[in-house]
């Protein structure tokens, strides 16, 4: 069931909010099977540039490439069809079961066929019992519902997953494990990913590659290690600096007891 | 259960299957207006500000007045594409109830739309939903509870103003409240009432679990509930599949007198094997324009009413011209027949309390002209209004204390009580010589004649077999026999129905 993700090219792309340049003549190479973490702090444009990829929100300016498809040229449903996309807020609709919730990008599709098996295959992926197939939302916790907001991302096998802080909301430990379970999959699948994220720590650990964004544009881009060896800059410095000071509280705190 | 309650819950069958297809239909069409316009406006707050405005402001309009307005309305509509649209009975009534109801189901169904999870919209669009699909797949169902909440509130307030659909000719529940309001036959008010009240306890109830198990997603218990109110509804439209041919539509305007009579007419032709309805409380501004457009067949109104409103004339000829012109004048302009008067008049007449006669010396209206300043005068609703007011101020300077308008059912226990000290009673009214009032001489012959006047319509006027059953009635009608009827209907103790008292009346002409 692997498939090989798409490249992504971003061409002198800008975003205006009425004055606001929230992404500003911005271009970017990302290359297939790729994971990709987006930071910065709030308003630097992240999210924005992520949304531009499935049309969630229209570039005002530029072109964008999903492999070797011009993404203005197809409707926009259709190209969200074929990319997955992971949130915050989850979304699950509350009126669904978790089953129907999972299988429904498949519906839009026109599948009816097979949906049961689809599901269970989705809920082992994302390490959830089968039996939470007939279960309504809200009788999952936080940390259960967003794996079934990622199993519903990649229930149609898209090759592209944008992620929008996609555990922002959870706790610590659910966090970590879930970072760490996606990043499994990540690979197994061979998708390319974009991930937005404000926390650092989390982007060092997951991606292979880390863009870091202030006021519309990216001012550091790089590997994880050679963010961490303080080399690329002071935007990029300013938000390692957190982690890394936390890493040496941490590692003084241990050697004294 | 007493003869009084039997009778009046024997009305209740027929008028709840007209209530219920008249709130139905207003509901439905309301429905089917909002849906597509709440959609529009959860899109666009601008849209949602002017439509909501507008919903707002229809609310603030009394429903009676909603109502009586669409009947100029349509009227004008009608003269505008040349005729075809009646402006009585059930059209106006089912526009009014609409766009009463239009402002809950707005109103909840735009804060259902916009109140959706905008992270359930925004996973919608993430999955490569269509706007129609985001509506029909995640908005709608999320967005259910609060449209069903608005449609319940629109149903109760539907059902409660249907009541007043009665004023406009559109037969419903309220029948029977306004009919028993006049005749004082407060169990008629209250059968009329209870029924209503029951019919919008029992929908709101339906309709409450409908809301609550769409809300927690039960889908059988909300089908159970709509199958029961699917069944009542197939059984009150059940009605409208037989044939209306060969039903007879007598009019009657909102007082015991009109109700005797209408009953009368209908009893003589029930006897020739015609299927009756009555269409009662007609205001009478309505009753001949309802006679001239064949929404009803037969009605009796007075010379002087048809004179001064509808011809719109001023002078006093003597009776018997006034009545030819009225003929000529109602089938040449209106092809409505005048089979001739009853035999009695019921005129204005202005009464005092036999104290004040015999201590002020009261006789004339001129002799009232001379204490009105002292003097409350007490009125039905549309006399002061009225053309013969104007003839008859001209006429005598009066010039009172004080007017008040009451229902004339109270009129006459306001002058007893001192509450009006004058009243413009009706002279055919039994409760004048029953509380022994006094009328006073019109010596200058101000207010016109007002002959009871047989009115058919052109339709039913070609039946000759229903102009022969009901031509015998054409001078048969004494005042006194009459008043003595409309007592038998009025009087608090030993209450007739109009039917009985019509009954009485017809034993009478018999002999």
């Amino acid at each position: 069931m692997s498939t090989i993700g798409p490249s992504i090219s971003l061409n002198n792309v800008s975003r205006h909010f009425g004055a606001v340049k929230a992404v500003d003549a911005l271009s970017l190479e990302i290359k297939a099977g790729s994971l990709v973490a987006l930071v910065g702090l709030s308003g630097s444009g992240k999210s924005t540039l992520l949304k531009m990829i499935n049309r969630l929100v229209e570039p005002s300016s530029g072109s964008i490439l999903v492999g070797e498809d011009q993404i203005e040229a197809i409707d926009p449903h259709v190209l969200r069809r074929r990319i997955g996309y992971v949130f915050q807020n989850i979304g699950l609709f509350p009126h669904m079961t978790i089953a129907r919730n999972i299988a429904i990008g498949l519906e839009l599709a026109g599948g009816h066929q097979g949906l049961d098996d689809r599901v269970a295959e989705l809920l082992d992926l994302v390490e959830l019992p089968r039996e939470m197939a007939q279960r309504m939302p809200d009788q999952l916790s936080g940390g259960q519902q967003q794996r079934v907001g990622v199993a519903r991302a990649l229930a149609t096998r898209p090759g592209l997953m944008l992620m929008d802080e996609p555990f922002g909301a959870l706790d610590p430990v659910t966090r970590d494990n879930l970072t760490e379970q996606y990043k499994k999959l990540h690979h197994k699948l061979e998708l390319t990913t974009i991930i937005v994220t404000h926390d650092m720590a989390e982007a060092l650990y997951l991606a292979d590659r880390i863009l870091v964004m202030q006021d519309g544009q990216i001012k550091a881009d790089a590997t994880p290690a050679e963010l961490l060896s303080g080399k690329v800059g002071a935007e990029a410095e300013a938000l390692v600096a957190v982690p890394r000071a936390q890493a040496e509280h941490f590692h003084a705190l241990g050697k004294q007891s | 259960m007493n003869e009084a309650w039997r009778s009046a819950f024997s009305r209740v069958p027929d008028l709840l299957a007209a209530h219920v297809q008249l709130s139905f239909s207003a509901l439905l069409l309301a429905m089917v207006i909002c849906l597509p316009l709440a959609i529009w406006a959860a899109r666009a707050p601008k849209v949602a500000a002017v439509i909501l405005g507008f919903a707002s402001l229809i609310q603030t309009i009394p429903a009676l007045a909603l109502l009586a307005l669409f009947y100029p309305v349509l009227l004008g509509l009608s003269l505008l594409v040349g005729g075809g649209i009646t402006a009585l009975g059930f059209l106006p009534a089912l526009l009014a109830l609409t766009l009463y109801a239009l402002l809950p189901i707005l109103r909840n169904a735009v804060t259902g739309l916009t109140g959706v999870d905008p992270a359930a919209k925004e996973a919608a669009d993430g999955l490569g939903m269509t706007a129609s699909q985001k509506l029909r797949l995640v908005e709608a169902p999320l967005a259910a509870p609060t449209i069903m909440a608005g449609i319940r509130t629109a149903a109760v307030w539907t059902i409660g103003a249907a009541t007043l659909s009665t004023t406009v000719g559109q037969a419903s529940l309220g029948d029977m409240i306004f009919a028993g309001l006049q005749t004082q036959n407060w169990t008629l008010v209250l059968a009329g009432c209870l029924a209503s009240a029951s019919l919008a306890i029992i929908v709101d109830l339906l309709l409450g679990v409908i809301e609550k198990s769409i809300a927690v997603r039960k889908k059988v218990r909300a089908w159970i509930a709509a199958a029961i109110l699917g069944i009542g509804l197939a059984i009150a439209l059940l009605p409208t599949l037989q044939s209306r041919e060969n039903v007879i539509v007598i009019g009657a305007k909102g007082f015991s007198e009109q109700f005797i009579l209408a009953r009368l007419i209908g009893a003589r032709l029930e006897e020739q094997g015609y299927a009756i309805e009555y269409r009662d409380g007609l205001g009478s501004a309505l009753v001949f324009q309802a006679v001239a457009a064949d929404d009803i067949d037969i009605y009796v109104d007075y010379s002087g009413t048809i004179w001064t409103n509808q011809m719109q004339r001023t002078d006093a000829p003597p009776t018997d011209q006034m009545l030819s012109e009225i003929g000529e004048w109602a089938n040449r302009q209106h092809s409505v027949t005048m089979l001739g008067a009853l035999g009695f008049e019921n005129t204005y007449a202005f009464a005092i309390r036999p104290e004040d006669a015999a201590s002020k010396d009261l006789k004339t209206l001129d002799d009232l002209a001379r204490v009105s300043p002292e003097f409350t005068f007490g009125t039905d609703l549309e006399f002061l209004e009225r053309p013969e007011w104007e003839m008859v101020k001209d006429a005598y300077p009066l010039r009172f204390k004080e007017e008040r308008s009451f229902n004339p059912t109270f009129m006459y226990p306001a002058l007893a009580s001192g509450e009006a000290d004058v009243i413009s009673a009706f002279s055919s009214d039994g409760r004048i010589a029953a509380n022994g009032f006094v009328v006073l001489d019109d010596e200058k012959g101000a207010v016109p004649s007002y002959e009871a006047l047989l009115l058919v319509s052109s339709d039913s006027a070609v039946d000759e077999k229903l102009v022969d059953a009901i031509r015998p009635l054409v001078g048969a009608i004494s005042v006194e026999k009459m008043r003595e009827a409309n007592y038998m209907v009025d009087r608090s103790d030993d209450k007739k129905t109009p039917g009985q008292a019509a009954a009485w009346l017809d034993r009478q002409i018999g002999e």
